[in-house]
């Protein structure tokens, strides 16, 4: 009996590593190698109109990262704007879900047009909010202040520091709001409708079914959004550039590494921040990886 | 009975590794043929060019009748719009010393960082240079090396609101900066009383990229602050002249140029002017064509001048195209000439009357037939008579990062975030560290 189990065991695994196999060199070629290459560039300073001529400078690039206030900029803006743009996001998109869960009609409907802020490209729709949020003849202003007079005068929102990075998230939180409700709305149709008929007859009100029964069904599809969620918003790109180009309090981890990477042409030290963000994702992943390797076993 | 399952795992990894492998070649695609390879003795030239709809037409039509002309084929590789991109596409190409392009159409800002890859034009376009604009031959010139020809020009120049001035009594546009500011006050403040709330004196490009770079050089220089990097690798930024120039430029902000403007690029000025809510604006020549379309609200209520100035010149800061020859080309005399034949008086006064590139030579803009078909050339070439090229040709590959610190510091000014001295002072140890490096 022992001796076919492990034959067939053995089997399935070989079966399982042939598929495998394939996937794995693609994995290697297209990931793990550009990944080795990127942190040893950063060991040397290239520039990027004469790749071949780099000097292997060490740690250097590294020292002089830990000492670039421009750098450290950039990376409390990059936390500042993930930990809020994300929770926005996670938050609305949990109401829109629920909205899109109730029965009414129109619902199919709503559903498509809710999902179109996604569907554009985003520059496309940085671009529109860029136009939008003009303080002299933007739609924003002419519904906050001339039409429904909530501000004295025309903001101009793109021109303040505080105001910038709101602007910015609010656009970001636009378009992926839609992205979290959808992966959310999946996980409330998971909920079969005679837990909710059970819990009504058992007298629970509509927060206590919020409580006890949607949130724990839709962890695993919160969890699964708030991971994809943060690792894009820590290499947030299209929207600062596009509507900011990284100024007034906007700088991020990815538009600091594009300018230093590409318009400074210093290859080297830009391949270190870019090691500087894979730690950066790296980390929050182990963070996420212990969150939800506790709500499984729980 | 069942088979071994080394005999599985072999078949299985083929097969799943030629199903990958197909889909590699499959999206790869063919890379296209290459110049005579089939060892025919024709020749074709290989340009690459931006992807500017108006242009193509003409240049194909060039192309051609070059092609008639003299027997070597052109074919046109257009690139990616963004001219950064470009510039990436261009850096991988000439860093392989690839021989697949042959001329290469390159930013004003380009020719000192790429001056290594290109063709000396000197000797062979000496009689040609002297008709050409001398600040853009002396910006393609990077160590006694003429390494490309002016193709066509940008220029940053004043718009104004011919029908406003009138109605307020003024006979000209305004000469000198001060000047602007009185004529922009009093037909803002008459405009508004009309009830136009939204209506602006001066707009113009205060965002923190390289068009806020485009507007302050023309500022310092007009107030007589020179350019801020030299040749000789001089830095001047830290002087009364760039100051003056910045800090009144800051304080037009909320007083005739909207609070937003520190987030304008080019095309939200321009459409607040072709909405007719801005008396002057300062802008690149490719607004004047839209502003004058039939469904613009200022069609026929404006011209075009050169820029203000005060203690300085006026100043227009110069953008535009050049062609350049690959040291790395196989034909670099049949390249040569196809440059000849395309940056030449005839062929720019034909760009220029079908498609609105500004030609490089002055003599152009000024003949009479060009006049003609198109009635703002005189006021273009005015323009084109203040021009000043950014300081790309000094700074060599450091350009980005000097412009980006220049840009950067005049906006803190503009925003309120600094003072001009301390931000100038700062600025000016900062360039000096970039250039030393």
């Amino acid at each position: 009996m022992k001796l076919d189990r492990s034959a067939l065991a053995s089997r399935h695994q070989k079966l399982a590593w042939a598929l495998l196999a394939p996937t794995l060199i693609v994995f290697l070629i297209v990931a793990a190698y550009p990944l080795v290459r990127t942190f040893a560039v950063s060991l040397t300073d290239a520039r990027l109109a004469g790749l071949s001529e780099a000097g292997f400078v060490g740690l250097a690039n590294y020292r002089e990262l830990a000492g670039d206030r421009g750098f450290r900029e950039a990376l409390l803006n990059t936390v500042g704007f993930t930990l809020i743009s994300v929770s926005l996001e996670l938050g609305l998109g949990f109401a829109l879900a629920l909205l899109l869960h109730q029965k009414f009609r129109g619902r199919g409907w709503l559903r498509a047009v809710a999902l179109v802020p996604w569907a554009l490209p985003t520059v496309v729709a940085a671009r529109l909010w860029s136009f939008m949020l003009v303080d002299t003849y933007g739609v924003i202003n002419d519904l906050l202040v001339t039409r429904l007079g909530l501000f004295d005068e025309k903001i101009a929102w793109l021109s303040r520091p505080g105001w910038a990075m709101a602007s910015v998230i609010a656009a970001d939180a636009w378009k992926t709001t839609p992205f979290a409700a959808l992966l959310i709305l999946a996980g409330l149709q998971l909920i079969p409708e005679e837990l909710h008929e059970a819990a009504r007859v058992d007298g629970a009100g509509p927060l206590q079914r919020l409580r006890w029964i949607i949130f724990p069904a839709v962890l695993p599809a919160v969890l699964v959004a708030l991971i994809f969620r943060t690792l894009d918003a820590i290499r947030v790109f299209d929207v600062v550039w596009v509507m900011t180009g990284g100024a007034l309090g906007t700088e991020v981890l990815a538009t600091f590494n594009y300018r230093q990477m590409i318009a400074f042409q210093r290859f080297g030290y830009g391949s270190t921040v870019s090691v500087a963000i894979f730690v950066l994702v790296a980390v929050f992943l182990v963070i996420y990886a212990r969150l939800f390797r506790l709500g499984e076993e729980s | 009975m069942s088979t071994s399952s080394v005999t599985i795992f072999a078949r299985t990894f083929i097969l799943t590794l030629a199903v990958t492998g197909l889909f590699f070649v499959a999206a790869c695609g063919d890379p296209g043929s290459e110049n005579g390879s089939d060892g025919d003795q024709s020749v074709t030239l290989r340009v690459a060019v931006d992807p500017v709809a108006k242009a193509r037409e003409i240049n194909e039509i060039l192309a051609a009748e070059f092609t008639e002309r003299t027997g070597i084929g052109v074919e046109f590789v257009i690139g990616p719009s963004s001219a950064d991109e470009r510039l990436t596409q261009y850096l991988q190409f000439l860093g392989a010393r690839s021989s697949d392009l042959d001329v290469y159409q390159i930013d004003v800002t380009w020719p000192g960082m790429l001056a290594p890859h290109f063709v000396d034009l000197g000797s062979a376009f000496e009689a040609e240079t002297a008709e050409h604009l001398g600040e853009l031959v002396e910006n393609n010139t990077v160590g006694g090396r003429l390494v490309a020809m002016p193709w066509f020009a940008d220029a940053g120049m004043l718009y104004v609101r011919t029908d406003l001035l009138n109605a307020y009594g003024y006979e000209n546009a305004p000469r000198t900066w001060n000047e602007l500011e009185r004529m922009a006050e009093t037909i803002q403040a008459g405009e508004r009383a009309k009830g136009n709330a939204d209506f602006w004196g001066f707009v113009w490009q205060g965002r923190a990229y390289e068009g806020l770079t485009c507007n302050a050089l023309e500022w310092q220089v007009s107030h007589g602050g020179g350019n801020f990097a030299q040749r000789d690798g001089r830095v001047a930024v830290d002087n009364d002249a760039t100051q003056r120039a910045m800090e009144r430029a800051r304080d037009w902000i909320g007083t005739i140029s909207p609070p937003g403007v520190t987030s304008y690029q080019e095309e939200e000025a321009r459409v607040l002017f072709q909405n007719g809510n801005a008396a002057f604006m300062r802008n690149w020549p490719y607004a004047y064509p839209l502003a004058q379309a039939e469904d613009s609200s200022v069609r026929n209520r404006f011209t075009i001048a050169p820029l203000p100035h005060e203690e300085g010149p006026s100043a227009a800061t110069l953008g535009g195209w050049q062609l350049a020859v690959s040291a790395y080309s196989e034909h670099r005399n049949e390249a040569m000439e196809l440059v000849r034949a395309l940056t030449s008086a005839a062929a720019q006064q034909r760009r220029f009357i079908q498609a609105g590139l500004i030609p490089t030579r002055p003599a152009v803009l000024q003949a009479p037939e060009v006049g003609e078909a198109v009635p703002y050339a005189g006021q273009l070439s005015e323009v084109l008579a203040t021009a000043v090229a950014r300081p790309s040709t000094a700074t060599g590959d450091r350009y980005n990062e000097v412009s980006t610190a220049y840009f950067s510091a005049v906006h803190g000014v503009l925003t309120g975030n600094r003072e001009a001295d301390e931000a100038l002072g700062d600025l000016e140890t900062k360039l000096k560290a970039i250039l030393g490096r």
